[in-house]
């Protein structure tokens, strides 16, 4: 077989140590990710993104970018999923399995999921499958990582700031209560369960 | 003033009135009247100016060109002889009379102002076609008339048939000027001028290439303007204009304006025998007709409309038989004894206040309310049927004679056939005029029954002026001896054969339609007879309006009445009814014209809405089906948006690798 | 380590984000499956970078902008879901259809009552 046959000598059929450990991590990871898109209890759809993320991140050690990967654990898993569950429950989403929780349009998006997979497959594997990565030294400690951050990339650093300031402002505002927005959270405080009791009322 | 001089302010003085008037109308409304009157006045004194100094000697010709035109150069010519002087002297008195008798006849009109300078500029276009001696200067001032009748017959536009008959005008007679057009195009091209005089003189050299396509092209032209069959529905018609337009533009001057075009073309016509024959015929067939179709009309000015087609059937006559000194003569004639015919019906109407012959039938003592109109269309009757010694008789006995000399070789390369037809067809006419003068003279002023109306006097200037033309109506005949030496010079004294014959055929007429009255008349007693009579203190413009508008739904036409006292039912028998249509041409013209087009029109409205608009709301239908086809796709939907752009930037990538790697293509 | 392992990780990662993008209801579900999409594209940085062994760091310096801008993402996106659910009573995606044309054309009237006809039928 041709994917055996590399360029550097090293074979997919003689996996290292590393690789090894990438496979097994990558297919947990994969296997949350898809766990994550097709369950139909919301939270736990949550809870599976942070294995998948936790996953990755396991990934960049593998890769030697540690400080990517403290990063990963400390801004995906510790913020943004935490973020996401209290989304989750401020919009009331329900606990327990919701039957409705794939739209219509389902088989649709697998096709194309399945297809840009397939095709984006054997595009890169097309491409890279004589590459060889030497992990000999290690590409992504703090250190060097925080060397070229400040040397070669502070103004971007400072305006991705200016970003987040921007993006706190504009959650701020998006999410006040008030102004004309009053008439549907007064309507939103009345409801008990389903969505369209306000819609009664608003008529 | 030098005679070039005086002849140029003649067309110029009335056409200036005319602008004035048009501008001053609304501002200034005293101006209106000397306006219209000053400038035709004095024009009128210049044309005799003109008369005086031209006297009958050789013709005047001056031109100027003003620019170079293209091939065949257009002058500002004017050319003065014998027939442009006397004609020019006839438009600019009967053009006279007619703007003072509007003064009273239509003085409370409200569209006076308009209707004056329209008469001042028909005038001055008249004599601008007198007396120009280029056939494009012509030609202008020929379509400047027909416009000018337009507007004057639809004066009462208020009324169907004023605005009918204007319609009706306008189009016969552009009818006859397209191929007008084309006959003057061909004669200069023929001829290599416009000018007349160019235009004979090489007639006379070398002939013309086409002589009888030419000759037949300006007679369809002639026969549209003068009212000659076929073209002649028009005219009558047009009697739904007030009187006095009537007497100017179709007694007098327009429809004389084709004669004097023949006349003064007359080589180039007597050039084509098939021509001559041509016009022979026509003319025979207008006098015939339209003396049968005079005798049964009932509107007192529809009568007079077929006379004047008669007697213009009689100069064209003359033409025909080459004799164009009978025919301009019979011309200046017929337009006094014709225009004080028309201002007298105008009298007429006014007092008794409708124009149904069959209504004055049964009035008494029309004639003793009027007696200046009375007298004078009495004498102008008989003139018109050419009772000697007034005018009628020595121009018709002028064209009668020219007619027998031509029957009997006498005539130069004119075709006796053509000298045949006119003459019979001519002594035939005499009988009919003859008949229907005095039926008109019998019912009008002999009725019987209720007294007439009492309109107080009539508007003096209105008498004074039926006067003024009964002096021509009377004396215009003892010219006949001076006349040769202002016209080719041919004697137009009468022969002794054709003013025995036919003043002989003329008195037998008007005494079988006497005892055919004198038959029916004790009919009109039983059969009462409902008329509209205007109010007694309409003016004069108003009563006739009312008239003309109420014929037609009080007789059911306008133009017979169902009177069994009318001694022109007795006399026509059969033919009553279809002479009471114009034998029925009105009808034919329908079937032929009318309906063809009609049907193309609705062709080409079916094509228009069924066949070409499918094609339009085709083409807006598919677009439509694709929009709704597409709006399917507009679910709202996010996703699926999200899904198809992403499925077609797969596919396009994919083409893309395949590409780039060359695996694909 | 052959450069394929981590980029086909990377390539089945962003699928399965694609289908969760394009399958789920939930605003919040899809929320999370763009984050799943944006690591993988991580992922695919910081590979690279270790393979191409740049000098700049570039790979990892945008992986960390990346995670940035994804918290950032994050805020603003859930902020807005929760807006929509404040408004409408519902965070469910392909029930937000404000975005369809009416066929009568009677827009205006049809954006007042499309939503209360929808979440009837939910109901």
């Amino acid at each position: 077989m041709t994917l055996a046959a590399t360029a550097a000598g090293q074979g997919f059929l003689s996996p290292g140590g590393v690789e090894i450990a990438f496979l097994l991590v990558g297919l947990a990871t994969l296997g949350a990710a898809v766990v994550t898109v097709t369950t139909r209890q919301l939270v736990h759809a949550a809870l599976w993104l942070v294995v998948a993320l936790g996953g990755i991140a396991i990934e960049y050690l593998l890769l030697t970018a540690e400080f990517i990967a403290w990063v990963q654990v400390l801004i995906y898993v510790g913020s943004v999923v935490v973020l996401l569950l209290f989304g989750l429950m401020l919009t009331k989403a329900p606990i327990g399995r919701s039957p409705d929780a794939d739209s219509g349009n389902r088989w649709a998006a697998l096709i194309v999921a399945l297809a840009s997979a397939g095709t984006l497959v054997w595009v890169v594997v097309d491409a890279f499958r004589a590459t060889w990565i030497n992990l000999d030294a290690v590409q992504g400690s703090t250190e060097t990582t925080g060397r070229s951050l400040f040397q070669y990339w502070v103004l971007p650093f400072e305006a991705l700031s200016v970003l987040l300031l921007a993006a706190l402002v504009g959650a701020i505002v998006l999410s006040r209560r008030g102004g004309e927005g009053k008439a549907p959270a007064a309507a939103l405080r009345n409801t008990t369960a389903t969505a369209p009791a306000p819609r009664e009322e608003q008529r | 003033m030098t005679l070039t001089t005086t002849a140029v302010l003649v067309p110029l003085l009335p056409f200036l009135g005319a602008v004035a008037g048009l501008f001053l109308g609304r501002r200034a409304p005293g101006f209106v009247r000397p306006l219209a009157v000053l400038p035709t006045l004095a024009a009128a004194a210049l044309t005799v100016v003109v008369a005086v100094g031209q006297g009958g000697g050789t013709a005047t010709d001056v031109a100027t060109r003003l620019t170079p035109t293209g091939s065949i150069p257009i002058d500002l010519a004017l050319h003065v002889d014998g027939f442009a002087a006397l004609m020019a002297v006839l438009v600019g008195v009967v053009a006279t009379c007619v703007q003072l008798y509007s003064t009273a006849y239509l003085r409370e009109d409200p569209r006076y102002a308009s209707y004056a300078a329209l008469v001042s500029l028909f005038t001055s276009a008249m004599l601008l076609v007198v007396y120009t001696g280029d056939l494009m200067v012509l030609l202008v001032g020929w379509e400047v008339m027909g416009i000018c009748s337009y507007f004057l017959v639809g004066h009462y536009w208020e009324t169907e048939t004023a605005r009918a008959a204007s319609l009706k005008a306008f189009l016969v007679t552009k009818l006859g000027d397209v191929p007008f057009l084309f006959g003057i195009f061909a004669l200069a091209a023929d001829a290599g001028t416009f000018r007349i005089t160019g235009i004979l003189g090489s007639v006379a050299n070398r002939g013309l290439d086409h002589p009888t396509l030419i000759a037949l092209l300006l007679l369809a032209g002639v026969a549209g303007k003068s009212a000659q069959f076929p073209l002649h529905t028009w005219l009558p018609d047009a009697m739904a204009g007030p009187t006095p337009v009537s007497a100017l533009i179709h007694a007098a001057t327009m429809v004389a304006a084709g004669i004097y075009v023949v006349a003064r073309l007359l080589p180039v016509f007597a050039a084509s025998a098939a021509a001559l024959i041509v016009m022979a015929v026509m003319a025979a067939i207008t006098m015939v007709g339209s003396g049968l179709a005079a005798l049964a009309q009932d509107d007192i000015k529809r009568v007079l409309a077929y006379s004047t087609v008669g007697q213009l059937g009689y100069m064209l006559g003359a033409l025909a038989v080459g004799d164009r000194g009978a025919a301009v003569f019979h011309l200046l004639t017929h337009g006094a004894f014709k225009a004080l015919l028309f201002l007298g019906a105008g009298v007429i109407i006014h007092a008794a206040g409708t124009n149904s012959l069959a209504a004055m039938s049964r009035m008494t003592g029309l004639a003793r309310r009027i007696p200046d109109a009375y007298w004078t269309v009495t004498v102008a009757l008989l003139a018109l049927a050419a009772i000697p010694p007034f005018a009628g008789f020595f121009s018709k006995e002028a064209v009668l004679g020219a007619a027998e000399h031509a029957a009997t070789g006498g005539a130069h390369g004119i075709p006796g056939a053509a000298g045949w037809t006119v003459l019979v067809s001519g002594l035939l006419t005499a009988l009919l005029t003859a008949a229907y003068a005095t039926r008109l003279w019998l019912l009008v002023f002999k009725g019987s029954g209720v007294e007439a109306p009492d309109h107080g006097r009539q508007p003096l200037v209105m008498n004074a002026v039926l006067w003024v033309l009964f002096v021509p109506t009377l004396a215009l005949g003892l010219t006949a001896p001076f006349l040769p030496d202002w016209f080719d010079g041919r004697s137009l004294a009468p022969a002794l054969t054709t003013s025995v014959l036919g003043t002989g055929i003329a008195v037998a007429g008007g005494l079988v339609t006497y005892a055919a009255w004198r038959h029916t008349t004790a009919l009109a007693a039983r059969t009462p007879i409902g008329a509209v009579i205007a109010d007694p203190d309409a003016p004069p413009g108003l009563a006739e309006e009312t008239a003309i508008a109420t014929h037609a739904p009080v007789y059911g036409s306008v133009a017979a009445a169902p009177d069994p006292a009318d001694p022109g039912r007795l006399l026509l028998g059969p033919l009553q009814p279809h002479a009471a249509v114009g034998f029925h041409l009105d009808a034919v013209y329908t079937a032929l014209f009318v309906r063809p087009v009609r049907a193309a029109a609705t062709l080409v409205r079916f094509l228009d809405r069924e066949v070409v608009d499918t094609y339009v709301r085709g083409a807006g239908a598919a677009p439509r089906w694709l929009g709704a086809a597409v709006r399917r796709a507009q679910t709202g939907n996010v996703q699926t948006y999200l899904g198809a752009l992403l499925a077609g930037s797969l596919v396009l990538a994919v083409a893309a690798v395949l590409i780039a790697t060359g695996t694909g293509a | 380590m052959h450069l394929a392992y981590p980029a086909v990780l990377a390539v089945l990662l962003f699928c399965t984000g694609l289908y969760g993008v394009l399958a789920r209801r939930n605003a919040i579900l899809v929320l999370m499956s763009v984050e799943l999409m944006l690591n993988a594209v991580n992922l695919n940085l910081v590979a690279f970078d270790v393979w191409l062994r740049d000098t700049l760091h570039a790979g990892q310096a945008l992986t960390l902008f990346t995670i940035t801008v994804a918290a950032a993402e994050i805020g603003i996106g859930l902020a807005i879901v929760l807006l929509v659910y404040r408004n409408r009573g519902s965070s469910d995606i392909d029930r937000l259809r404000d975005l369809a044309e009416r066929p009568d054309g009677a827009d205006a009237e049809a954006t007042n009552r499309q939503p209360d006809t929808e979440a009837e039928a939910t109901a």
